[in-house]
């Protein structure tokens, strides 16, 4: 199972974080992590929950704007240089990052590093070649 | 579309008077200016107002000597039709009117108009004319959803079919589930109706789970009211038909005005019985070929109603590169707004469904959207506001970036007006009966 992260487009208003996690809270659905993007009038959450059919139903339900991607989580060790071993080998491979964020999971001896980059099987050919452990959907979900 | 029932007529069957329709444009230029000198005639002889209109503007009927001269008439307006209510603009007696209808009159009196047996027979020919380009045949089985009191569309389009020698059936509009269940049980081939009425219709027949495929539907020919690219293909899509737009009103005829060939790529106009112009809705100005404006049709043939400039207030813009289909009358655009919804930003004429077409191109599908207009100092500011809808939205920041950018290089392209873009979420725009309201003016004058 590939890791799924939800993106829901939000208007830069009062309140419409909170109704985004109200939302997923009624469903029963967990958020494991969250980033955020914007601009100035808009801005793109990133999530990775513990059930993405349920949260996208929700939120579709609630009226917004949500979109499933793949993206790759991968474990880095909790010291100096952990994460950039990791970047060091998309970059001498020439894949690019759109964007990252970190979490800690369970054991809270390694961290989780969620990117998505523009080319996701490339991405995961050389992170698997370079022993770089890559967490699987059911890994991450069900943390 | 392999089965017999689908199949059209051959290009040269699909012109119902060739001669007409395929006549050079100087032969028709100098048929026009004839029949124009002879309408200016008729009308200074018959219409006191026309005949005061004319001695108002100084123009004498001897000074139409060519088709420019058009431009020397005064217009007339819808007011003018309500102001003569109901026979005020009669330039036949009523002993030679055989038919009268109305419009609606939704939006005050309604206007009337007369017919003589002379202005039936062209009319009935008109119809016949669209409806042959738009594939029908006395073949086919024309089933007409247009309503037929006092409105023009039923009977317009019920003439023209029986011209044709079609089998007619005289629905008229109303209880949809009566008119699926005709169209099946006596093989209508052609649908005829408003697009709207046709989509209801379709949507109906699902949900009674008939099939396209129980029908014998080949053709549609609609007309009455506004429609979109979008609307076409989701008809054409429903009832498995291919569909054409007519265009005409009552007060110039009704239908028969004009009509797309099978090529689809605008309207046809019966330039041998109308005189089309484009005018800036604003000065009343000509504007070339190729520029949006106001309709303004001349009758060259009526006899009942003869009417001089008449202004549409339907937008749209003139096109005479040559079609393929073989006739030579110039193509009008599908009416892209009405005159009454132009917003005028920084001195230019922008028209809500310019930039409704923008959005609809960019986006692929339906858009919800709000302009707003303000005015910072001195100067004009277009905002437009667009839902980010489900559908549209892919999750990338990239992706949005890229759409308001999209959205601001076509509508400055399109309109000559720089936009400021925002993306809001879906729902966010205010939705009245369904219909949004789509442009708040806030600027103060």
């Amino acid at each position: 199972m590939k890791v799924s992260q939800i993106t829901v487009f939000l208007e830069n208003k009062k309140g419409r974080l909170a109704e985004v996690t109200e939302a997923l809270a009624r469903r029963g659905v967990n958020i494991r992590a969250a980033s955020i993007a914007d601009t100035i009038d808009y801005g793109l959450l990133r999530l990775i929950v513990s059930d993405p059919v349920q949260a996208r139903q929700a939120l579709a339900e609630a009226g917004f704007s949500a979109s499933e991607t793949e993206v790759l989580a991968v474990e880095v060790e909790d010291r100096p240089g952990g994460l950039a071993s990791i970047i060091r080998c998309l970059a001498d491979a020439g894949i690019n990052i759109e964007y990252l964020y970190a979490f800690v999971g369970k054991s809270g001896e390694k961290a989780i590093v969620v990117l998505r980059s523009e080319d996701t099987e490339r991405a995961r050919e050389v992170l698997q070649k370079n022993n770089v452990t890559l967490l699987t959907g059911e890994q991450v979900h069900r943390l | 579309m392999t089965t017999l029932k689908r199949r059209l007529p051959p290009l040269k069957h699909r012109l119902w008077d060739p001669k007409a329709e395929t006549m050079s444009r100087e032969e028709l230029e100098k048929l026009q200016l004839e029949r124009l000198q002879a309408t200016v005639r008729r009308v200074y002889e018959r219409v006191p107002f026309y005949r005061e209109k004319l001695d108002a503007a100084g123009v004498k009927p001897e000074d139409i000597r060519t088709l420019e001269d058009v431009q020397k008439l005064p217009f007339t307006c819808k007011d003018d039709m309500r102001a003569a209510y109901p026979y005020g603009l009669f330039a036949a007696p009523l002993k030679d009117i055989v038919r009268i209808h109305a419009s609606s009159g939704t939006t005050g009196l309604s206007t009337v108009v007369g017919y003589t047996r002379r202005d039936l027979r062209n009319w009935s020919d008109l119809v016949a004319r669209l409806l042959t380009a738009g594939g029908v045949t006395r073949h086919d089985v024309v089933h007409i959803s247009f309503g037929y009191g006092l409105f023009t569309g039923g009977f317009g389009l019920h003439q023209g079919s029986e011209r044709i020698g079609a089998s007619v059936i005289p629905v008229s509009s109303g209880n949809t589930e009566r008119q699926v269940r005709l169209m099946k049980d006596f093989g209508a081939t052609a649908l005829v109706g408003t697009p709207s009425y046709a989509l209801h219709i379709a949507e109906t027949m699902y949900e009674m789970g008939v099939s396209p495929d129980e029908l014998s539907l080949r053709v549609g020919l609609f007309g009455a009211e506004p429609s979109s690219e979008t609307l076409r293909r989701e008809i054409e899509a429903k009832l498995q038909i291919l569909a054409t737009d007519n265009y005409g009103l009552s007060e110039v005829m009704g239908p028969g005005v004009s009509g797309e060939c099978l090529n689809k790529n605008g309207l046809h106009i019966n330039e041998d019985h109308f005189l089309a112009e484009i005018i800036n809705p604003e000065t009343g100005e000509a504007l070339p070929e190729g520029y949006t404006g106001e309709l303004v049709l001349t009758t060259l043939t009526k006899e009942g109603i003869p009417l001089l400039r008449y202004r549409t207030r339907d937008l749209t813009r003139l096109d005479s590169s040559p079609c393929s289909c073989g006739r030579t009358f110039r193509r009008m655009a599908r009416v892209q707004g009405r005159t009454d919804d132009m917003m005028i930003i920084r001195g230019v004429n922008v028209f809500p469904s310019q930039i409704e077409n923008v959005l609809l191109e960019i986006e692929g599908v339906e858009p919800h959207y709000e302009l707003v207009l303000d005015r910072v100092g001195a100067l004009d500011t277009l905002e437009i506001r667009v839902e980010v809808t489900p559908e549209i939205f892919e999750g990338r920041m990239a992706g949005l970036v890229e759409l308001e950018k999209k959205i601001r290089q076509k509508v400055q392209s399109e309109c000559g007006i720089t936009p400021t873009v925002s993306l809001v979420e879906p729902k966010s725009i205010q939705r009245s009966q369904g219909k949004a309201k789509r442009v708040i003016d806030k600027r103060v004058f």
